[in-house]
């Protein structure tokens, strides 16, 4: 099925609730199917919802990406480039660039997959996430999205179709680092750190999300707020590494990376993380 | 489920109209309905690249879509690269002389993949071939060899280029 309008997809979704399955990229929906890990009754193709395919910002500074914006467009988009430039620097991690041309920003987060970049991104900027049924919207706050692996809080009938990201406040500093085997590889682990600064050049508040190190994005709130009020310097970096690869995480290793070897990583590019946002941050 | 739809598609400039049932992948209408033979399968899984063609332009990887979304849209497949028996496209010439195949199994997959990266970006660096291709995958030729072609095929594209003006 491959209804023109969002009304139509949404009441298909309403009929089937369960049985029925978006289609949106297809480029994870597509493979499992293949695989015969999912099997679904009925896919609503919703390829041809052009209505959900936009970038644009708002007076307040929000930016507004629908769900179906391919991850090719978030990746050259000037918007996304000068307003939320830790989205911009995550994108070419993303799979392959023939995975990006179809792949979308609502599917990679409707599909939670612990190891994807965008959950990360939408978790460490503060998303607000719309979902709409047939009947009405409501707006989730991204963290209360991710509910485990594989797992939102989408119910059976709601469709993701809009995703906003707020300004960076001033003196903010993000980056993002992942470590892979190639280029395009699912990352064997990899952070987003964003700092602010007070006039001081201080911390006043942190965040630190991680990718593949649990079964969701994992914030790691613990060693986030060990950095507040502090200076940045490698002890103050090495102590927040520490905390978080050893306490906050919970990487299941895989047959590339055992778990102790992820904590290694997620040490490691914490400290250069951190270097690089707050260096940013006091630009 | 062996419900048919009709759909129509442009392939290397030919218009096709088929039937087809929902969950038949597009790879494998491309290669069994049609007898499009020259985009390979390797994994069926997205992993590989084999299977890469031109959708509106794009690179994508036809095992990873249905055929059903095809509908309406302009498709390409390496068999639309040569001009003829005798004459290849330069990037085909430029694989051949720079030895970038072997076996030959990867190789429609990384023409395709490299056509639409070669017209974006006309003088590419090796690190931009590199990730550009960094979604194939070669188990004959270590690589080496296709960064080679593809400078190759840059520098001849170029020259053609300024030669027809
Ligand atoms: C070889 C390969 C490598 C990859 N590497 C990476 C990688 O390194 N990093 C990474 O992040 N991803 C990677 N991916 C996954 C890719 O980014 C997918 O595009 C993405 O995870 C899913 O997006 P999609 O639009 O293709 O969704 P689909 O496959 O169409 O859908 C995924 C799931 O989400 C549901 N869904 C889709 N859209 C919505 C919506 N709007 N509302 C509610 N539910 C919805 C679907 O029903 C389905 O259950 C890779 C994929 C492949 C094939
Ligand atoms: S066959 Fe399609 S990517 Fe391998
Ligand atoms: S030439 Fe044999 S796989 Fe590439």
């Amino acid at each position: 099925m491959a209804p023109d309008s969002l009304e139509g997809a949404l009441a298909l979704k309403t009929e089937h609730g369960d049985d029925a399955k978006f289609l949106a990229g297809g480029q994870s929906l597509i493979p499992a199917m293949n695989f015969r890990l999912a099997q679904t009754a009925l896919l609503i193709d919703v390829n041809n919802l052009k209505e959900l395919d936009y970038i644009r910002r708002d007076a307040n500074g929000d930016l507004h990406l629908g769900a179906l914006t391919r991850q090719r467009r978030l990746e050259r988009d000037p918007l996304v480039k000068q307003y939320a430039p830790l989205l911009h620097e995550a994108m070419p991690w993303v799979a392959h660039p023939q995975i990006r041309n179809r792949g979308t920003l609502g599917g990679s987060l409707a599909h939670a997959d612990p190891a994807a970049e965008l959950p990360v991104i939408a978790l460490a900027l503060g998303a607000r996430l719309r979902a709409q049924t047939a009947r009405d919207e409501r707006w989730i706050t991204v963290d209360d999205f991710f509910r485990g692996l594989f797992t939102t809080d989408l119910a059976s009938d709601e469709m993701l179709v809009e995703v906003v990201l707020p300004p960076l406040p001033p003196r903010t500093g993000a980056a993002f680092i992942e470590f892979s085997r190639r280029r395009g590889d699912y990352a064997m682990l990899g952070l987003a750190a964003i700092v602010t600064l007070n006039e001081s050049g201080a911390c006043e508040k942190a965040r630190l999300v991680y990718l593949n190190a649990g079964d969701g994005p994992v914030d790691a709130k613990q060693a986030a707020d060990l950095l507040k009020g502090q200076k940045p310097s490698a002890e103050v970096f090495a102590a927040a590494a520490s905390l978080a690869a050893e306490q906050e995480i919970n990487p299941m290793g895989s047959i590339h990376a055992s778990p102790d070897y992820q904590r290694h990583l997620a040490r490691v590019l914490t400290g250069r993380a951190l270097k690089q946002a707050f260096a940013r941050a006091s630009q | 489920m062996s419900e048919l739809h009709p759909i129509k598609v442009i392939i290397n400039g030919n218009t096709y109209e088929r039937q087809v049932e929902a969950r038949l992948l597009l790879s494998d209408f491309l290669r069994h309905e049609l007898g499009l033979s020259g985009t390979h399968v390797g994994c069926e899984h997205g992993v590989c690249g084999a299977c890469t063609i031109l959708f509106d332009g794009a690179a994508v990887r036809s095992c990873i879509m249905f055929a059903v979304q095809a509908d309406g849209h302009e498709l390409a497949t390496v068999e639309s690269l040569a001009k003829n028996q005798n004459e290849l496209h330069p990037l085909q010439q430029a694989f051949h002389e720079a030895h970038g195949l072997q076996c030959g199994f990867c190789t429609p997959g990384f023409l395709m993949t490299l056509v639409p990266f070669l017209q974006e970006n006309p003088s590419p660096t090796e690190a931009e071939i590199r990730e550009a291709i960094s979604g194939n995958l070669c188990r004959c030729t270590g690589y080496q060899h296709i960064v080679d072609a593809v400078k190759l095929a840059a520098e001849k594209m170029k020259s053609t280029v300024v030669s027809s003006q």
